[in-house]
């Protein structure tokens, strides 16, 4: 791997640019190997880089569909905050964001996390009660949140609107350890530093079957570049994990949506922060390149076409242009759709599935992006392990039968 | 926005109606006598088909009837709505997308 550092762009720029190599291979997949991660996404490059460094299986290849970072790591509006109401949630958000801080050194890539606080603002007495509640939770679990009056919210983000609106501002929830960072560097840089370590990433090569042995175990996949054989697969497939996992035989309680993201023309810096509002559905933030990053709800019905209906996204534009005055004659630039897989309980499943050698990571619905570091981590350790981290051990698949739900879903007035 | 051939209204905008998920989904008879997987099947266990998806809809804002409709989750066209109670109708292939 060629090192990034100042010193080499002084050194590349001085001599015209050139002397760059590529960032990672493009190897054709072998017969074999060790264990295969499906999802070229953050979550699945995530997992490939720590099986690689902490768990020393280097034999390993990552198989995308597309190319790398084209699904929801790259469709998402890279919000990253970990003020998650239930203790398991705030364990696990909270170790993805402690990873985050240290991520660009650590991967030698500059993810461009900007911990430029996230705020949730109250527009109902029933979010502010719910939003302080929040607030304490987190604090007992060491997680940083704390309550502002509107007046403190406009001060921290003075561009709002808290005058005389329709579902006035009446307080906000602000995380200041959460913020942004750059999506397609973070597929890049994993990709990069998993490459390194010796993994193969294959893009372009899609997962039509899963094979599994006399006994019932994996035993490899069939693909669209040929069979791969492996004793382990760890499917981190985002909204089409139901397909892949019914290959093996197993059925999910997960429900694929479209959800909508769109951004303005680029502007100058206006924007500090993050702002988020459940309660009349929109959030924003402004990215590096200028762009006002704003996310929309889901639609209504199940789909994998990655698009969605026009009336969703104009209804979170309608919120942003009322709590946004300023923003009302900005033109957008484009918008577009991804497809989240959603738990009846909104918190992911990170886990051991019946099917000896499979693992799946999915769940994550509309939030999956803030996580990925976290995600990716432990569920590296239960690949290896063939057991769960301590953190991700609440997340199975069983909760479901057993009702030990964890269930941010009824933690009421959080997007997820 | 979808345009949604509701069956006793006739075709409205999707802003008219309530999404209900997946359709033939049947209660235990007895809850009381099933396993904990199966009432956990029941709840919350979808098929979440890409392809030919058969789902409920409700026309909320037109005669607040439910009923039942195909639909290509691939590209999101219907390929039939019927009442509730009737079997799902036999369809075409989905339109290629």
């Amino acid at each position: 791997m060629q090192p990034f550092s100042g010193l080499a762009l002084l050194r590349r720029g001085l001599s015209g640019q050139r002397g760059w190599t590529t960032q990672w291979r493009s190897p054709e997949p072998k017969a074999a190997y060790d264990a295969l991660i499906v999802g070229g996404g953050g979550h699945g490059l995530g997992a490939a880089y720590y099986l690689a460094r902490e768990h020393h299986l280097t034999n390993i290849a990552v198989l995308e569909k597309g190319w790398i970072g084209g699904g929801n790591t790259g469709r998402n509006t890279t919000i990253i905050r970990s003020n998650y109401l239930f203790d398991e949630s705030a364990a696990l958000y909270d170790h993805a964001v402690r990873l985050w801080e240290h991520l660009s050194q650590v991967l030698n890539y500059n993810v461009m996390f900007s911990q430029r606080g996230v705020m949730m603002l109250a527009h109902t007495v029933h979010d502010a009660q719910v939003f302080k509640r929040h607030v304490h939770a987190n604090r007992v679990n060491g997680v940083d949140n704390e309550w502002l009056t509107p007046a403190e919210a406009k001060a921290f983000c003075p561009l709002l609107n808290i005058g005389n609106i329709r579902y006035p501002v009446l307080g906000a929830a602000l995380q200041r350890r959460g913020g942004t960072a750059r999506h397609d560097a973070v597929a890049w840089g994993y990709a990069r530093a998993a490459d390194a370590l010796g993994v193969d990433i294959i893009e372009n090569c899609e997962v039509t079957g899963i094979r599994r042995d006399a006994g019932g175990a994996v035993e490899g996949v069939e693909t669209t570049r040929g069979t791969i054989r492996a004793p382990r697969i760890g499917v981190a497939a985002s909204g089409h994990t139901s397909v892949i996992m019914k290959m093996a035989g197993i059925e999910l309680p997960l429900e694929s949506y479209p959800l909508q993201a769109l951004v303005s023309e680029p502007v100058k810096p206006v924007f500090p922060c993050v702002v988020m509002s459940n309660t009349i559905h929109a959030y924003i933030s402004q990215s590096d390149k200028g762009e006002l990053v704003i996310g929309a709800g889901t639609d209504a019905y199940t789909s994998y076409t990655q698009r969605g209906g026009l009336h969703i996204t104009s209804h979170a534009l309608e919120a942003i242009c009322e709590l946004f005055p300023m923003f009302r004659r900005l033109r957008m630039l484009r918008n577009w759709g991804g497809i989240v897989d959603v738990t009846p309980d909104r918190s992911p499943i990170i886990a051991r599935t019946p099917v000896p050698g499979l693992y799946v990571n999915c769940g994550w619905g509309t939030g999956g992006f803030k996580a990925t570091p976290g995600s990716a981590h432990v569920f590296a350790w239960t690949i290896a392990h063939d057991e769960p981290h301590p953190i991700n051990a609440p997340f199975t698949l069983e909760r479901f039968r057993d009702g030990r739900l964890i269930d941010e879903a009824a933690a009421a007035a959080v997007a997820h | 926005m979808l345009l949604i051939d509701c069956p006793y209204c006739g075709e409205r905008p999707e802003l008219e109606f309530v999404y209900g998920g997946q359709a033939h989904v049947a209660r235990p008879a007895q809850p009381a006598q099933v396993s904990a997987q199966q009432w956990a099947d029941y709840l919350y266990r979808r098929d979440n088909t890409r392809g030919v998806h058969a789902e409920r809809w409700r026309h909320t804002h037109g005669c607040g009837r439910f009923f039942n409709a195909l639909r290509d989750t691939t590209t999101d066209h219907f390929l039939a709505t019927y009442k509730v109670g009737e079997p799902p109708p036999t369809v075409a292939a989905p339109v290629p997308r």
